[in-house]
């Protein structure tokens, strides 16, 4: 995103803020929808919440902290901690399970 | 120049660049804070779910304890908050450091800089303080970080439908449920004064200009991971 290193600026198109906005309000409804309203099965339930909420995480990660049009090297300062994440919470649940 | 000045000089990058990553050092330094905040959240989050499925009783029902509508709420005013964070952001960018224009042959004025911060600002005091009301609330019904309170009215419904309200495990409730709303917003809440901060000393004086509005957008970064951490909390702790 930035045209130099010493000053911010913008090189990409702008996306539609409010068309962002209007995904997420959507998704929050479908989410609380699908927690209390659907007739389905708990682990689908869950898959569904789930997928949800990291559609809507990188909705606000690509576009409102604008990852999507930042250089590489700084998207994997962010992307690095993701896996260590779920090592993490994996290993865990593992040695709880054990 | 003196000897101590020379090697002094040697040492700092060219203000404000930081040829490494190809971004200024504020923005990469909240990067870099940004990514250990994940693993902190990461840690209490993992905590969360490894107590939950690791519970020798049912976990409590979420709509049976909390007050969902009002979170979902609260949730929506945080959306708000992070589109209206990113018009400000935006705003400075083309120059509008005003408050609010009038547009020719429109009903609407055009806002600002100054006018999208303030609308963040009440947007995030407005979250602080549903948050105040949510945990007042569940207190005197009494769900407290122990668990629920004796003689409470939640105690008594524990007492008659112990599976609905996870009974054996209110204690492990409590403290995760508090633990890790509370943290996000001590988070919230610190984003908030630091807005107000810039508000006053940075935004009203107009000192931000489309050539460097470094602080909007690293306080930006900051505030869109705090909505970004709450989206992922509202769905594991409100709606599963």
């Amino acid at each position: 995103m930035t045209a130099t290193s010493s000053q911010p600026s913008e090189t990409h198109k702008r996306p539609n803020y409010l068309l962002i906005w209007l995904y997420l309000f959507i998704l929050t409804v479908a989410e609380v929808s699908l927690a209390f309203e659907l007739p389905l099965s708990r682990n689908l339930k869950l898959l569904l919440l789930l997928f949800l909420a990291i559609w809507k995480a990188l909705l606000v990660a690509l576009y409102f902290m604008h990852l999507k049009f930042e250089r590489w090297r700084l998207r994997v300062i962010f992307i690095i901690p993701i896996p260590l994440a779920i090592i993490l919470v994996s290993a865990v649940i593992m040695e709880h399970v054990r | 120049m003196t000897h101590g000045t020379q090697v002094l000089d040697q040492m700092r990058p060219p203000f404000p660049a930081e040829p490494g990553a190809g971004v200024y050092s504020s923005k990469l330094g909240m990067w870099v804070f940004l990514a250990s905040d994940v693993m902190f959240f990461t840690a209490l989050i993992g905590s969360y779910i490894v107590l939950r499925f690791g519970a020798p009783g049912e976990w409590a029902k979420p709509s049976a304890v909390l007050n969902v509508p009002l979170t979902a709420f609260n949730t929506f005013l945080l959306i708000c908050s992070s589109v209206s964070m990113v018009k400000a952001y935006a705003a400075i960018q083309d120059g509008k450091k005003y408050f609010l224009r009038p547009v020719p042959g429109k009903l609407l004025r055009d806002g600002g800089l100054k006018f999208w911060l303030l609308v963040t600002m009440i947007c995030g005091a407005g979250f602080v303080g549903v948050q105040l009301i949510e945990y007042f609330k569940l207190v005197h019904h009494g769900f407290t970080p122990a668990g629920f309170r004796e003689g409470s009215v939640l105690a008594e419904h524990a007492a008659t439908d112990p599976i609905r309200y996870g009974a054996a495990v209110a204690g492990l409730y409590g403290s995760t449920f508090f633990t890790m709303t509370g943290f996000h917003g001590f988070h919230v809440t610190c984003g908030v004064i630091s807005m107000t901060y810039l508000y006053f000393t940075k935004v009203l004086p107009e000192k931000y200009s489309p050539q460097d509005y470094r602080g909007i957008e690293v306080i930006g970064l900051y505030w869109h991971f705090v909505d970004l951490v709450w989206i992922i909390l509202f769905t594991i702790v409100y709606l599963i």
